[in-house]
């Protein structure tokens, strides 16, 4: 059964029709980057995936479950309780971290263990412990977020995703926010994880990581998703006459 | 030499007439720190409902507040208290000087409470309630635990102003008869012919702003730890 599958996905803001039918389906343990020009609707795509956007149409299924689908031609989700709990199968990293300044970095891992799952206290802090030792950050625990660099950030904030178990794991863009020098140590992160065989979807610049790390590729341009195949022929030999126009400008 | 000592014995009379009406002005201030007390307590919880009410999403709750704020800013809070101490007795609701004074105080004080935490909120960004919501919160949790918790450093300076102002509005109650500080300043300059108690008003009401800035600054502190200061 896949972790994750899309069936006919549009998105429109107004009259911007921003994602215009993508089909789309992911395994278990499957790394999937996302690549395309900016506009191509990437974001947007990741964001229908756990309720921050509302799908105009199509179907959305979630580790066999409906998340939403489409009934009389509109789009239906399931009641709030079951829609929350199916999307806290997923996880998500967003390009500008939002972890929470006024917490500190183990309260911003451990806030929703204890108060969304009910988590003891004791129990949570000693699983964001090890999540923060697995991501590099056990000496600063007890430091705000605003005494952290960009990539110090971004690893809390992927440490809080994980604490919650997320069965799939959307990473919006991870490092684009970050100075160069500072992206090699949240993709090395994110790379631990793809040895661990997390399932994960990344919507990323870096073309070279996505090589390494994502067992395939999906180029978007326009709402479509124009391209798809391991990243390797998707790379080094792309088909689609948009995608090497994509790449060739990346590459320069 | 006869100046020195005529000087010294204008200073001995001064310190001792003020010796002498002290007390009375201490009473009226007395009545001064309890509105305030009251209106800040009650005031301060009363705009956050109607900051949450003018956010909210629910169309009439969000009309009633806009209209709240719209009448208890639009009107002067002089006119609020004439209504609250001489108009309600006329629908059976009569009420005496010091609960007039903390009732329109109270409602006029939320109106502006709710506005400066409705710009607290509304400067958080976005992000923060996406985070939020994909990590599980509810509505009311997102709110709670981590929307409201970092207004506070932000709203911290604008709500001393209003505190500030709330001390010098007291004042205002005078016009309905309440003996408050000032009044009884102005029935001691009346009685004896002599501003002085004017003056010890003055510092009374300074030293209570001066006490107030000092807790809010503190208060600042304590809520803006987690920003860090650039040196």
């Amino acid at each position: 059964m896949p972790i994750l599958e899309i069936r006919g996905l549009k998105k429109s803001f107004g009259t911007a029709h921003i994602l215009k039918g993508i089909d789309f389906v992911t395994e278990r343990g499957q790394v999937t980057a996302i690549l395309g020009p900016s506009g191509s609707g990437k974001s947007t795509f990741i964001r229908c995936l756990n309720r921050l956007e509302k799908l105009t149409e199509g179907a959305v299924y979630i580790d066999g479950e409906t998340l939403c689908d489409m009934q009389d031609g509109k789009v239906v989700y399931a009641p709030e309780k079951e829609a929350k709990r199916i999307c806290g199968k997923t996880g998500m990293v967003f390009q500008n971290f939002n972890l929470f300044p006024h917490m500190t970095v183990l309260d911003n891992v451990t806030a929703a263990p204890i108060y969304v799952q009910k988590i003891a206290t004791a129990e949570a802090e000693k699983t964001a412990r090890e999540l923060l030792a697995r991501v590099g950050l056990s000496d600063k625990e007890n430091f705000y977020p605003s005494a952290l660099s960009g990539g110090q950030q971004q690893r809390v904030a992927i440490a809080r995703a994980l604490a919650l178990r997320p069965e799939i794991l959307f990473f919006d863009e991870p490092t684009s926010a970050l100075d160069p020098e500072l992206t090699g140590e949240v993709l090395r992160v994110i790379r631990d994880l793809a040895a661990e065989h997390m399932t994960m979807m990344i919507v990323t610049h870096e073309i070279e990581f996505a090589l390494g790390v994502a067992d395939r590729i999906i180029f978007m341009d326009d709402g479509y998703i124009v391209e798809e195949g391991t990243a390797d022929a998707l790379i080094n030999h792309p088909q689609n006459e948009r995608t090497r126009a994509f790449l060739n400008r990346i590459h320069r | 030499m006869n100046f020195l000592s005529s000087s010294w014995a204008y200073i001995v009379e001064w310190f001792s007439y003020s010796e002498r009406i002290l007390p009375s002005l201490l009473n009226g201030g007395k009545i001064t720190l309890m509105v305030f007390v009251l209106t800040l307590v009650m005031s301060l919880p009363l705009g956050l409902v109607i900051s949450l009410m003018r956010i909210s999403k629910i169309a009439p709750l969000k009309w009633f507040a806009s209209a709240y704020i719209w009448i208890l800013r639009g009107t002067p809070l002089l006119l609020q208290l004439y209504f609250v101490y001489f108009g309600l007795p006329n629908i059976g609701i009569t009420l005496d000087g010091i609960t007039s004074a903390v009732t329109a105080f109270v409602l006029n004080y939320a109106a502006y409470f709710a506005e400066i935490y409705r710009a607290g909120i509304e400067s958080i960004d976005r992000g923060q309630y996406e985070a939020g919501k994909v990590l599980g919160f509810s509505q009311s949790q997102i709110m709670r635990r981590i929307i409201i918790p970092q207004t506070l450093s932000r709203i911290i300076p604008p709500i001393t102003n209003e505190t500030i102002t709330l001390v010098k509005d007291t004042a205002l109650i005078t016009a309905i008869s309440v003996s408050e500080l000032l009044r009884a300043a102005k029935g001691a300059v009346n009685r004896d012919m002599n501003t002085t108690a004017f003056l010890l008003a003055a510092l009374l009401y300074l030293f209570f702003t001066l006490l107030l800035t000092i807790l809010f600054k503190f208060t600042e502190k304590r809520f803006s730890r987690h920003i860090r200061r650039e040196s």
